[in-house]
């Protein structure tokens, strides 16, 4: 099971700006590191984090592996109608992890 | 649900060390004496630690990359380290961009690089109107001392930058020791 922990407000007044954070746990292995056995340790990390509401994209970003261990990732948003803000992690290794938290607007 | 772990308990020879004790097995030196020990701290000392880092024009390359031929003014984005990293696993940063994000004047993208990380990328953010404020928080890591730039790109295609100068007293642990 992915850990994941969302900050989102459960309520906001049409037009509101909202502040969503984001922490999922992950080690973002930079592959530049050597392991105890001398050798690299492969590269292992969350290449992108997409946010969508009710299925429109609203935050992307790109990370390399210069984001710290365990990525936090705080953005904010126009509250415009009610529904869903859905946080999409993907990676290395096939790495796919999905969290939805709801979210009233009026 | 406690999810936060620091990474340095992930890895015990990262942090407790020193940046240039990263991967390097000291404890499994056959020591028994003083003596040796001495003569063995002498010897990993002196290796070379070869290191495959990005530099200034690495970093003004990747800026290139992302920029184009366009010019980058100083100005209108607001880049928050702390001065002084202790650790530099784990450093907050946000990038803040003034812009009223409006469909006709907002910011599209904030990219954020380094100078002395392996790779001078940090991370690309797509942004638009519906983020109502061009604010973006995070944590990176920091291989050394070094010079962090954000670049902000608008609608109108212009690009903004602002740079900060960190000072790290413990590196990440992302030597390369090829």
């Amino acid at each position: 099971m992915t850990n994941v922990l969302i900050n989102a407000p459960k309520t906001a007044k049409p037009g509101e700006i909202v502040e969503i954070k984001a922490l999922i746990l992950h080690p973002m292995e930079t592959g530049f590191r050597p392991g105890t056995n001398g050798r690299i340790i492969p590269r292992d990390i969350i290449e992108r984090f997409t946010a969508t509401w009710n299925g429109t994209e609203i935050f992307r970003m790109e990370m390399s592996p210069a984001i710290a261990a365990n990525p936090f990732v705080s953005f904010f948003a126009v509250a415009t109608e009610s529904g869903t803000i859905s946080l999409r992690w993907t990676g290395d290794k096939g790495f796919l992890a999905e969290e939805q938290v709801a979210i009233t607007v009026g | 649900m406690k999810i936060v772990i620091p990474s340095e308990a992930r890895d015990p020879s990262c942090g407790l060390k020193g940046p240039s004790a990263c991967g390097l097995r000291v404890t499994t030196m056959p020591v028994t004496t003083r003596r040796a020990f001495l003569a063995g701290a002498a010897i990993v000392s002196v290796l070379p630690l070869a290191s495959a880092r990005a530099t200034p024009e690495a970093m003004a390359a990747a800026i290139k990359e992302v920029v184009g031929g366009a010019t980058i003014r100083e100005g209108r984005v607001k880049l928050d380290l702390p001065p002084l990293v202790e650790n530099g696993n784990v450093v907050p940063l946000t990038v803040s961009v003034e812009s009223p994000m409006t469909p006709a004047d907002h910011v599209k993208a904030v990219h954020v690089f380094n100078e002395k990380n392996p790779q001078p990328h940090v991370f690309s953010a797509r942004l638009g109107p519906y983020n109502g404020k061009a604010v973006i928080a995070t944590r990176i890591k920091l291989a050394d001392s070094q010079k962090i730039v954000a670049i902000a790109e608008t609608s109108s295609g212009a690009f903004w930058s602002a740079s900060a100068d960190v000072i790290v007293t413990l590196a990440a642990c992302i030597e390369d020791v090829t």
